[in-house]
């Protein structure tokens, strides 16, 4: 049975193309068929996350429309075969996301891949409403600040409402992803620390992804962090948070990019 | 607590944390719909106190957790000394 998994967060910038990308590979990684979406109509990014901007022919309106078949717009990675990606739309605006349309999309995207996982824009509006619409899961992406934390808690809010199977009175599975977290800056009382955030926005935690210069340089060479240096810190943080999302039951820890006193001293390597 | 938060006492993280958890209790009420208690119960405790006294926002202290299993509110409330003590 398919899944259909949203990141969502409300605030822009706080890491949600980088997590949809970097989870989307690593649960391929995995062996399950992925298909990862891009609902940023009009802003898409995630095509260049995952090096893939020089090969988007068709777009999910197209699909959404008729203009084009699913297949002419699903682009497979070229590092694993079992990974797709459903680019938005650079020249058109959300409005041209219609609720039927999308359903229908997802419907046929249920029979080919295990998980559906869509990378939702920033703000509350349609972009935002129509990448959860849908959606069994979410994956909530939180910096440890507080208009991030606030913009969570005002999503966490729409999830429980205006999703469909919250109007069907269901739940919708919901989970933190803590990104950007510097557990040195939290130990010193100059971030909010991982239990304040979950105290105040009171869902279960799926990782914690340290601040890294990782993130940029997989995002530099377009390939997803899970992808371009699995035993990164982040690369770590995110196969760990996709064993949780399998359900496993994984320790939470946080893991660190370690450097001896060779990689402190030669430690800026080219990407 | 260890030495370098000794020495390095007015951490800003507690604040951000008290002001998030004031702010949602009462944001919640309005989007949400569905008041949240300890939010209500902050207005009307408020409310009561101003019916008997003036008392300046200033004056007031609301410290609020939550935890799965227990919330808390506290109020501190500086009343200002009565009109004939001051005369």
């Amino acid at each position: 049975m398919a899944k259909v998994l949203v990141v969502t967060s409300g605030k822009g910038g706080v890491g949600k193309t980088t997590s949809s990308a970097a989870l989307g590979a690593a649960l391929a990684h995995g062996g399950e068929k992925v298909v990862v979406i891009d609902f940023d109509v009009g802003l898409r990014n995630l095509d260049l996350v995952m090096g893939a901007e020089r090969r988007v022919v068709f777009d999910l309106i197209n699909v959404v429309q008729g203009d084009a078949k699913l297949n002419q717009a699903l682009i497979r990675d070229k590092r694993l075969e079992n990974l797709s990606l459903l680019p938005a739309s650079q020249t058109r605006d959300k409005d041209a996301l219609t609720e039927e349309g999308v359903a229908r999309v997802l419907d046929e995207l249920r029979q080919k891949f295990d998980w559906i996982i869509c990378d939702s824009p920033a703000g509350i509006e349609r972009g935002a409403t129509m990448a959860m619409r849908h959606a069994d899961v979410a994956v909530v992406v939180t910096n440890p600040e507080v208009s991030s934390v606030r913009d969570s808690d005002r999503i966490i809010g729409l999830l429980d409402s205006k999703t469909e199977l919250a109007e069907k009175g269901g739940r919708i599975e919901k989970h933190l992803l803590l990104t950007r977290y510097d557990p040195v800056r939290a130990e010193r009382g100059e971030m909010l620390k991982v239990d304040d955030v979950l105290e105040i926005l009171s869902i279960p935690l799926i990782g914690i992804i340290p601040e890294s210069e990782e993130v940029l340089r997989a995002s530099n060479v377009g390939s997803p962090v899970t992808l371009n240096n699995p035993a990164s810190a982040p690369g770590r943080a995110y196969f760990d948070a996709v064993r949780r999302l399998k359900g496993e039951t994984v320790e939470l820890t946080i893991p660190t990019d370690k450097k001896g006193l060779f990689g402190k001293l030669f430690g800026r390597r080219a990407a | 607590m260890n030495l370098l938060s000794f020495f390095n006492r007015r951490t800003s993280a507690p604040v951000a944390r008290e002001r998030l958890q004031i702010l949602l209790a009462h944001e919640r009420g309005i989007v949400g719909g569905k008041p949240d208690l300890v939010a209500q119960l902050r207005e009307e405790i408020l409310a009561v106190v101003r019916r008997h006294v003036m008392v300046e926002q200033d004056n007031v202290q609301v410290k609020m957790n939550r935890d799965s299993d227990i919330s808390t509110l506290e109020i501190e409330i500086e009343i200002p000394a009565p009109v004939a003590a001051r005369a």
